[in-house]
Parts: structure tokens; sequence; C-alpha cells
């Protein structure tokens, strides 16, 4: 814009202003903020008789009185603090050996690869591992073909399971990141590092780390936030005993009916994951707007 | 550690092997539901027993194929209403901020980009349950107040379509704005100073220019719509889009006819994908 329009047609500036703002507040305020605050208010009812509510904590006292509530809540915080972290340990060697030791058509090709699986539904990618898991599937029938085993056994319906799933359903958001810090980490930098006398610990530490730190913090909280708030994986994975919150969620609202009780565990789950993002962040000193964009 | 630096043989080796296992687990389950849509028995697991394209075009029970089974492909179609659907709004809305965000300068704009991608860290159930508990309170307090019953706020698409809006426009505002943020300004300056309103220089020059950023946006929000299963969960009425009539399905133990119908979305995606690169390249 230059000087001289913005000096003639303030007001028609100021209304343009307002044509772009107006769509924006009402989406995040009908759909993101509101919603929250209800569900907020929702979560303090307690409800006495019919269309009768009084305001009251009991719902969230019934989860810490209740030890299912409160050991499914802290084993699926557990649970995608390891899925995080070991996606991390996998992801990042790959992600290295892509944006550092290939160059040209099989870097990219090989970064491509990575992105297939997350162009199929994640309801697809739960299915195949169910597939090759369970009892009359591929590594049981291995195992018996190999002499390993004598009888068909089950791998599916336990932790194991849930967390091969998690982490490869999350592996993307991992390695995408993590490919794209490295990949701007100047090669001569590595190369002072060791003549400086460091070995590939002390560059790993000092170089590398520092300079991907971005990139891991960003991985991280993408990759805790769907673990923490996924429902697909846990569920056809961990069959009936995969204990997890969001499964809780979902069994007081459209189970159970109970809205409440139900909105009381949707805000202890947010409060959760904003708590250990905003951990994250504050002890990576990364900004939320830079990780997120 | 790089190229360019001696380290052993066997380090490399083995370096190599761990990428290449990498690999092999990636591809692994999609290959797994790929092969086993040919299998010619009623469970998709071992042992083979014999290839077949029954799941896919066989018309009669208990083998029913995909092409023929009704409620499956209604629940594409279904999806797909909803996908298009989502995909048009998130997009306009998407470019509105891009603009905005891009262009404008106003007090709080900080804030509210923060609150523009808070969408990114709430999980999608969660999402769901608050848009599904605020549209009842909305649609009780109307009904009360004036007896009558907003259909489109009780679970069913409209509310599916709402809630997906709500976050996949986060993620094509981002794609948006990247684009927007590399325009030379200096462009539709010029077009208005050869004559044309700030619209039509938006319209002829900037519009045009973001054009493949909006189809790559259009793109990833159609995929995410139709892939979505958290928040749609929460919001779904009594018409199961694919991803929850495929659940239902899967708890119960179902056919390879799933099979049939995951290739066939690994095929769309592929085609969406190729899609999405070609309109990059062009954009270079």
């Amino acid at each position: 814009m230059t000087s001289v329009q913005s000096a003639t047609l303030p007001s028609a500036r100021r209304i343009g202003l307002w044509l772009l703002l107006a769509p924006i507040l009402l989406w995040l305020s009908l759909l993101i903020i509101l919603p929250h605050v209800d569900m907020v208010l929702i979560s303090l009812q307690e409800r006495v008789s019919a269309r009768q509510y009084n305001v009251s904590l009991d719902n969230y006292t019934a989860f810490f009185t209740e030890p299912l509530y409160w050991n499914t809540f802290v084993r699926t915080a557990v649970m995608s603090i390891i899925a995080t972290a070991l996606t991390l340990l996998i992801a990042f060697p790959v992600s290295y050996y892509i944006a550092k030791m290939l160059t040209g058509r099989v870097k990219t090709v090989l970064f491509v690869l990575c992105l297939i699986p997350f162009w199929v539904s994640e309801l697809v990618r739960t299915y195949g591992w169910m597939i090759i898991l369970r009892e009359t599937g591929l590594i049981s029938t291995l195992f018996q073909w190999l002499g390993l085993v004598d009888q068909p056994i089950e791998m599916l319906y336990n932790d194991v399971a849930i967390m091969v799933g998690l982490i490869y359903t999350s592996m993307l958001f991992m390695v995408v990141p993590l490919v794209s810090t490295l990949d701007s980490l100047d090669n001569s930098l590595i190369e002072a590092g060791y003549d400086l006398g460091g070995n590939s610990w002390n560059v790993l530490r000092e170089i590398v780390l520092p300079h991907a730190m971005p990139g891991i913090v960003s991985g991280c909280i993408v990759v805790f936030m769907l673990t923490l708030g996924n429902y697909l994986t846990p569920t056809l994975l961990g069959g009936k005993d995969s204990l997890w919150f969001t499964e809780q969620i979902y069994t007081q609202f459209i189970t159970r009916f109970n809205w409440e009780q139900g909105s009381a565990f949707g805000m202890l789950l947010l409060i959760l994951s904003s708590i250990i993002v905003w951990l994250g962040l504050k002890l990576t000193k990364q900004s939320f707007s830079k990780v997120m964009s | 550690m790089i190229p360019t630096l001696n380290s052993s043989r066997f380090f490399k080796l083995s370096y190599a092997a761990y990428v290449t296992l990498f690999f092999i687990f990636l591809m692994a389950p999609l290959v797994v539901v790929a092969v086993f849509s040919f299998n010619d028995s009623m469970f998709p697991s071992l042992p083979w027993s014999g290839g077949t394209l029954d799941w896919y075009i066989n018309d009669t029970e208990p083998k029913l194929g995909i092409f023929h089974d009704e409620e499956l492909l209604e629940s594409i179609w279904t999806s797909v209403s909803i996908a298009i659907a989502t995909t048009l709004i998130s997009l306009t809305l998407a470019t509105c901020n891009a603009f905005l965000f891009e262009r404008e300068s106003f007090p709080a704009k900080n804030l509210l980009y923060i609150l523009m991608l808070t969408p990114l860290v709430i999980p999608g159930v969660i999402l769901g349950v608050s848009i599904l508990v605020f549209s009842s309170t909305i649609a009780n307090w109307v009904e009360l107040q004036f007896g009558y019953d907003i259909e489109a706020l009780r679970p069913g698409l409209t509310l599916v379509v709402i809630g997906q809006f709500a976050f996949i426009t986060t993620i094509a505002t981002l794609v948006i704005s990247a684009r927007l943020r590399k325009f030379d300004t200096t462009l539709e300056e010029a077009a208005m100073n050869l004559g044309a309103s700030r619209l039509t220089a938006i319209f002829t020059v900037t519009l045009p220019y973001l054009k493949p950023a909006i189809i790559g946006a259009g793109i990833v929000s159609f995929l995410m719509s139709f892939e979505n299963f958290n928040t749609t969960l929460m919001l779904v009425g009594s018409d199961a889009p694919l991803t929850i009539a495929m659940f239902d399905r899967l708890k119960e133990g179902s056919t390879p006819v799933l099979n049939a119908v995951s290739v066939i979305l690994m095929a769309g995606s592929a085609c969406l994908a190729l899609l999405s690169l070609f309109v990059q390249r062009k954009e270079r």
C-alpha cells in the first residue's frame, strides 16, 4: 500500500481490516474458545434432579477418588512420554542419515518414502499392524515356521502392541522437523568440531543437538499431543484393556451419557497436555508460534 | 559422521542396515494390507488360500466385494461430501487469515496468531466433545426459548464439517501464509499504479500467485478431513463416514473387504500426493 492511498482512504482500509478480522474472530470464539468455556462450566455441574444442577467440584473429586480413572490418566501420560522419547530415538538417526549422509536424488526419494505411510489413513496403518501382530498373523506364523514356538502366539492386545502402533503413527511428525533442521546445519561446522579434536559424541552434543533443538522440540510436542489424544490405535491394538484416557472420555460422553463427568475428564486431559507442552517449551527456551509454524 | 569424514566400514554398514530396517518397518503394514486384499479367505490373516479379486468385484454374500458393498460405498460418498465442504470453507477462511496476518497490522496481532495456532495442540477428541457440548447448549437454549429444534446442531454431518473445519483451517492458513510471505508487494502496487483498484489487483495478481499454495492446502485439507477420526467420532450422527464405518467393522473382525477399501484409499491418496507434487513443481 502506498502512502498516498492509505492517506486518502483511511476508512476503506479500516473496513478492509474488519472484514478480514470478523471471520477469524467468529471462528476462534464460536468453535474454539466458547466451546471450551462451556465445557468447563458443564464440568462444574452436578445433576441434582432432572434439569436441576448445582455448581460443584464433584466430577473432579470423582476423578481423584476413583483409582481406575486416576490410573488410566497417569498411564496414558507415561505411555505418551515413553512413546515420544522412543519416536525421537528411532527417528533421529534416520533423519540424520537423510539430511547429512545422502545427497541429490536418493535423499529426495528416501524423504518422500518417509511421507508415504502418512498419506494413508491412521485406520489403515493400524489395521496393517493388526494383521501383522494377531494370533493368525504374520509374525506368529513366521515364528511357528521357524520352529521358535509350537503354537500360535497372540501379540495384539498388550502394551507393546500399543507402543508399536503409537510410534509408527507419529513417526512422520518427528522425521519431517528433524530433517529440515538438520538439513540447515552447515557441514563445515561438523568438520570444524572434529578438527578441534572433538569425537563423534562431543560433536553430536555440542554442535548437532543444539542446532537441531527447535526441530526436536517441535517434533516432540506434536508427537506427544497426538499420542495423548489418540483413540484409534490404543483401542484397536490394546483391545478392551487398553486403558487409554480418551477412551474414558468417549465412554462418559457416548456410552454413559454423563457429559458432566466427560467434560471434567476432557478438561483434565487438556490441562495435562498444556502443562507438558508448556514445560517442553520452557525447558528448551523455544517459542510456541515459532515451533508450530 | 558426515560423508566427507572417514568412519569405519563397520559403522557405515550398520548405519545403512539400521536405515534399511526402518524403511521395512515403515512399509510393512501397508504392503501387508495390500497383499491380503487378494487373499481368498474369509479373514485377513494367514494361511494364504490363493489369490482372488473377490474382495473387489464379487457381488454376493458372504464374500461381498467393495464395489458391491452398498454400506461402505455410501460411507465413502459421505466422507467425500464432508471433505469437499470442509475444504471449501477452510480454504476461504485460511486465505482471509493469510492476508490478515501477512499484510495487516493491528493491536494484539501476536495474541491472535497464537490463538489461531491453538487448534494444533488441542487433542482431536477434546475439540470434538467441546463442540458437541457447546452446540447442544445452543440448540437446547433455542428449543427452550422458541420451541424450534436446530437439527444442524445435533450430532450429524453438519456438525462433523464444523468440527473438522475448526482445526483444518489452521493448517491451511499456515500453508497459504507461507506463500503469501514470499510475494513481492511491488507487483500489486504496479497493478494499482496502472489503474487497478486494490481488490482488482488482489484478484488478478495476488490470488493467481497464491494458486499453487491454495491447491496444495486444499489437497491437504481434503485428506485430513477424509481421514479424520478423533473429532469425527464425537460428532457423528446416523450417517457414518468411511473411517467410522471401517472402525465399527474392524472391532467386530471383518472380512478382507476392508483391505480392498484400504488399497483403494492408498491409490486415491497416492494420486493426490502426485498431484500436489506436480503443483509444487510448477510453483518453482
